[in-house]
């Protein structure tokens, strides 16, 4: 099957390709250069002047796993608002803040995404995400497993035990779990807070380990650079939404030496204790740093008005953040030896103060951040807000004046103590193809999505180019998932399943030994049951997996 | 891939039949026939040796192929105006397969056990709750309070595994746990036996557990209490028990919604949760819950990964919509709301409806009880037996794959509720 989309403006950074008129041919899923005159094109789909890009990527997104189901469990009046039903060719379901797997299938792919990953898998549940992330169709996927909260590595870490041994247990976590990279939730604090410790900051310790966040992070960084895990060390750092934290955050960038790592929502990390409610911005400094320290990359966890639901590993910030669940209920959790969870119900208020500074403090730092290489566009769905609202982000980043129209409409006080007035920066479609496509693959190690070149994955995302970039971005005139037509103007019109991306790094197999002995003695099941066998995936899923090679 | 499963000796073989879903047995499989060897409890041992007799799809008495019982059922699916999926008895394919059959047919979707699992969910999705698990409880706790459950009687190895473990990571004197029973009729012997600290046992009306909690919760936040006594639980004895509460570093209340059966038993299940909440504003205290037995918590998960809602859900309008108490099983067949029904148990739940007199389609393992003649009965494998599988554990965080240990003439929930809903296209 040969393609032909002819004549639409190709926007590729990671080909250098910025808003060329271009012809893109596709074979049998593939991305190819032109073929031979007289070859016989099947189809050909004349998009002379659109805008065309990769498949875009969001690279942390809360779709998988037990924190999920247990928001979608605990809300079933937001579902209510948004129920979606069946049609010819699709499941029906519901939306809105913690939507059904299908669902956000579905929504994705009709908004031109066509990778979505998982940040938080929790090993002992790995095997549940993988379930829910096999029930999300059309976009592939993939999820970051936790690491630095568990037991077996704070004991490893207070014993002392040498580098290439945590090293060899972060590669086995990584293939038992079927993972694609390591993230880390306010390190040693989850852990902390089962031996009621309320308060974790970078250079404090674990009360019962005696090990440190600093410690932890640096070996875990180590670890996922010397195991040639393409993704740095994903980190949710100490305090989060602690006022004051920017200092914090900084320390963090510091204490990593040079070690690529990622700092994921930063927004929430980045609070200054300045001015009369003793809470200010902190976008400035971070966004400083976040230039000056190419080693460092990051996602904004964009917060956007309206009802939420905050589901996050980090039992000990998120326990104090139940004070201000909205609806009155929340779920803590420990869990396993492993972590724990904490999902908190939320509303954004615009004429809150505080709301309306962190809204204005993830755009600080959208705007501040120089190389949108290392910058990626998230809302940390749904924390800060669901991921449908993303085309109203964009335009958020590219129309200065709407930008402006939206910054007189909040909290008075907070607007006047923000720069974001003053800031006149706007995206370009070269940028956001970058931030939101290009950018995301490369960091993953995802060497053929994200991009348009000869041999890539024909995941292709075709847009009509609109003054109103929130219309734009909402509804694309098509989406190709591996060379097929899956949504057209803005709906689903074929269903595929979307592959898993793993990793599988190598280690010493001789740490199953211990391994083996820790589970018989202190888990709650087999080390031989606790590992996801790729049949799993592959026949109980329905779905494939795409083996991605280590550096 | 395959393997041979004759005459094979299977080891850490995880066992369905409760859902603390134990995964250490040791399993013969001579010539066809299974044989526990070990770490098998009473339950295992009957459901896994039991020998599933050789029966073929029946309409009414008779005999048929599976295409034609396949065919008929949706047939009926077809003509019926509000039909029920229930009983729910089967791994996550089993769950997902119901699901889209369920919407195939603008049916109804309820789980067997979901009056127990309501108790829990009432709770959960109105004032939330803090919780743990198994290996939590195993390592950390300190004080363990069983509400209305003994654990022991319906999850024989509860305390062997979680309470009175060989090791544990932090609280390693597992003899200085504190054992504390409230309810009605409970089995206190394993902590009797265990020879460390002698329990606490405070017996009450299992319906008087969530005055003795409450009363707790009071007297933990300084008010003062009026009462002397709850049945005859004194207030003394109270304030003791809440003192030692207030004083463990990691306390654990256990319950089982099951066995809480009395009329507003989530009232109790709130005041529980609520006593836990509170602690938790100076010291650690989790919930921990007992459940979800015969694919309940599947069931309850997968449901609410496709729909949104846990169970309970009706797609009759096209789009999932959720009523806990419209769309209660139990309660649809009582009060005789619908024309068709769909039950399915491949564990070993027993089916017992008193007088459908509604066209029935029922897929059971063949050794379980039917007690009523259904107008099409298809014979399934059971998951962990006769084929693999996914189950989630009590606890709703861990899963296990089920394995393969025996072959089966019959086909797997799935495959068959996939045959019918092949049936409309």
């Amino acid at each position: 099957m040969l393609i032909k989309l002819s004549g639409g403006i190709v926007y590729d950074p990671a080909n250098g390709i910025n808003g060329k008129r271009q012809d893109i041919y596709v074979r049998d899923g593939r991305i190819i250069d032109k073929p031979v005159a007289g070859s016989k094109i099947d189809k050909t789909y004349n998009i002379a002047g659109k805008v065309v890009m990769a498949g875009a990527i969001d690279i942390h997104t809360h779709i998988g796993g037990g924190k999920v189901n247990i928001a979608r469990i605990m809300l079933p009046e937001d579902h209510r608002h948004d129920s979606v039903r069946k049609t010819s060719i699709t499941r029906s379901g519901c939306g809105h803040a913690a939507p059904s797997t299908l669902t956000t299938g579905y929504r994705y792919t009709e908004m031109g995404y066509t990778a979505c990953f998982e940040p938080a898998m929790l090993p002992i549940n790995a095997r549940q995400a993988h379930m829910e992330m096999a029930d999300t169709p059309i976009v592939d996927k993939g999820a970051y497993v936790l690491l630095g909260n568990d037991d077996y590595f704070l004991r490893m870490l207070a014993g002392r035990k040498d580098q290439a041994a945590i090293s060899d247990y972060v590669a086995w976590t990584i293939q038992a779990s079927q993972a694609l990279g390591i993230k880390v939730v306010n390190p040693g604090g989850i852990s902390a807070f089962k031996f009621n410790q309320r308060k974790l900051d970078l250079d404090e310790t674990n009360v019962y380990y005696n090990v440190t966040p600093r410690e932890i992070l640096k070996s875990l960084a180590k670890a996922v650079h010397d195991l040639g895990v393409p993704h740095p060390l994903h980190v949710h750092g100490c305090n989060l939404g602690v006022p004051g934290n920017l200092r914090t955050t900084l320390d963090t960038i510091k204490s990593i030496e040079g070690l690529p790592m990622h700092l994921t929502h930063i927004q929430f990390h980045s609070y200054g204790t300045e001015g009369d409610r003793n809470f200010s911005s902190g976008a400035a400094q971070i966004a400083e740093a976040v230039n000056k320290n190419k080693n460092i990359s990051i996602d904004v966890g964009q917060i956007l008005f309206g009802q939420t639901v905050t589901a996050s590993g980090d039992t000990m910030r998120q326990y104090d953040g139940h004070w201000h669940a909205h609806p009155k209920k929340w779920v803590m959790m420990d869990i396993e030896c492993d972590a724990g969870c904490g999902v908190v119900p939320f509303q954004y208020q615009d004429k809150s103060f505080v709301n309306a500074l962190q809204w204005a403090i993830g755009l600080e730092l959208f705007l501040l951040v120089d190389d949108p290489w290392r910058i990626f566009l998230t809302t940390d769905h749904p924390n800060g807000a669901p991921f449908t609202t993303y085309p109203h982000l964009i335009r958020l980043l590219m129309d200065r004046s709407f930008r402006n129209d939206m910054l007189s409409t909040v909290n008075k006080a907070a607007a006047k103590s923000s720069i974001l007035a003053s800031l006149d920066r706007e995206y370009s479609l070269y940028e956001i193809a970058i931030m939101t496509r290009a950018a995301p693959a490369r960091s993953l190690g995802l060497r053929d999505r994200g991009h348009l070149g000869s041999g890539a994955a024909a995941d292709i995302t075709v847009y009509t180019e609109h003054k109103n970039k929130e219309r734009m971005f909402a509804k694309p005139d098509y989406v190709f998932k591996d060379g097929e037509l899956v949504a057209k103007s803005g709906k689903v019109v074929k269903i595929t399943k979307g592959s898993t991306h793993t990793l599988r790094p190598e280690y010493d197999k001789g740490i199953e030994k211990s391994l083996n002995t820790y589970f018989d003695r202190y888990m709650s099941i087999k080390l031989e049951n606790f590992k996801l066998q790729d049949d799993e995936i592959i026949e109980l899923g329905s779905g494939d997996i795409i083996i991605q090679p280590c550096n | 891939m395959t393997i041979d499963t004759e005459s094979r000796r299977h080891l850490n073989v995880p066992c369905p039949f409760c859902n603390l879903l134990c995964d250490d047995l040791v399993i013969e499989n001579r010539k066809g026939k299974l044989k526990v060897s070990q770490h098998g409890c009473h339950l295992a041992k009957k459901q896994f040796e039991q020998e599933q007799p050789g029966v073929t799809p029946r309409i009414g008495k008779k005999d048929c192929t599976l295409e034609d019982a396949t065919r008929a059922a949706a047939k009926i699916l077809k003509r019926s105006k509000q039909a029920l999926i229930g009983g729910l008895g089967t791994d996550v394919n089993g769950a997902r397969a119901a699901l889209q059959l369920t919407e195939k047919a603008s049916a109804i979707i309820d789980h067997m056990h979901s009056d127990a699992a309501f108790r829990n969910l009432d709770v959960m999705q109105n004032h939330g709750w803090v919780m743990t698990t198994m290996a939590e409880i195993k390592n950390r706790a300190d004080l363990i309070i069983f509400a209305g459950t003994d654990a022991n009687t319906n999850y024989p190895r509860f305390f062997e595994r979680v309470i009175y473990p060989n090791d544990s990571l932090v609280n390693a004197n597992k003899k200085n746990r504190q054992i504390v029973y409230i309810g009605e009729n409970l089995n206190i012997a394993p902590a009797k036996k265990a020879g460390g600290k002698q329990p606490i046992n405070l017996e009450c009306r299992q319906d008087k557990i969530g005055e003795v909690t409450s009363t707790i919760h009071a007297i933990a936040a300084g008010q003062e209490i009026v009462k002397h006594a709850i049945g005859s639980i004194t207030l003394a004895q109270l304030k003791e028990l809440t003192e030692l509460i207030q004083q463990a570093k990691y306390g654990v209340i256990v319950w089982a919604p099951g066995e809480l059966n009395f009329p507003y038993a989530e009232l109790t299940v709130q005041s529980i949760s609520e006593l836990v909440k509170y602690l938790n504003r100076t010291t650690r205290f989790s919930g921990f819950t007992l459940g979800g037995n015969e694919g309940g918590m599947t069931a309850n998960q997968v449901t609410a990964w496709q729909s949104g809602y846990p169970s309970r859900v009706s797609f009759a309008k096209g789009y999932p919509e959720y009523d806990p108490y419209r769309f209660s099983a139990w309660q649809l067949l009582r009060n005789k709301e619908i024309d068709a029904l769909l039950w399915i148990s491949s564990f070993s739940a027993p089916i017992e409806i008193a007088r459908p007199r509604i066209p029935t389609i029922v897929l059971a393992a063949p050794s379980i009880r039917i007690n009523f003649t259904p107008d099409i009965f298809i014979p399934v494998s059971t998951p962990g037996i006769n084929h693999v599988g996914q189950i989630i554990r009590t606890d709703s965080v861990v899963s296990l794959k089920l394995r393969k240990i025996q072959e089966s003439q019959h086909p797997s929930v799935s495959e068959v509720l996939n045959q019918i809903t092949n049936q409309y296209r």
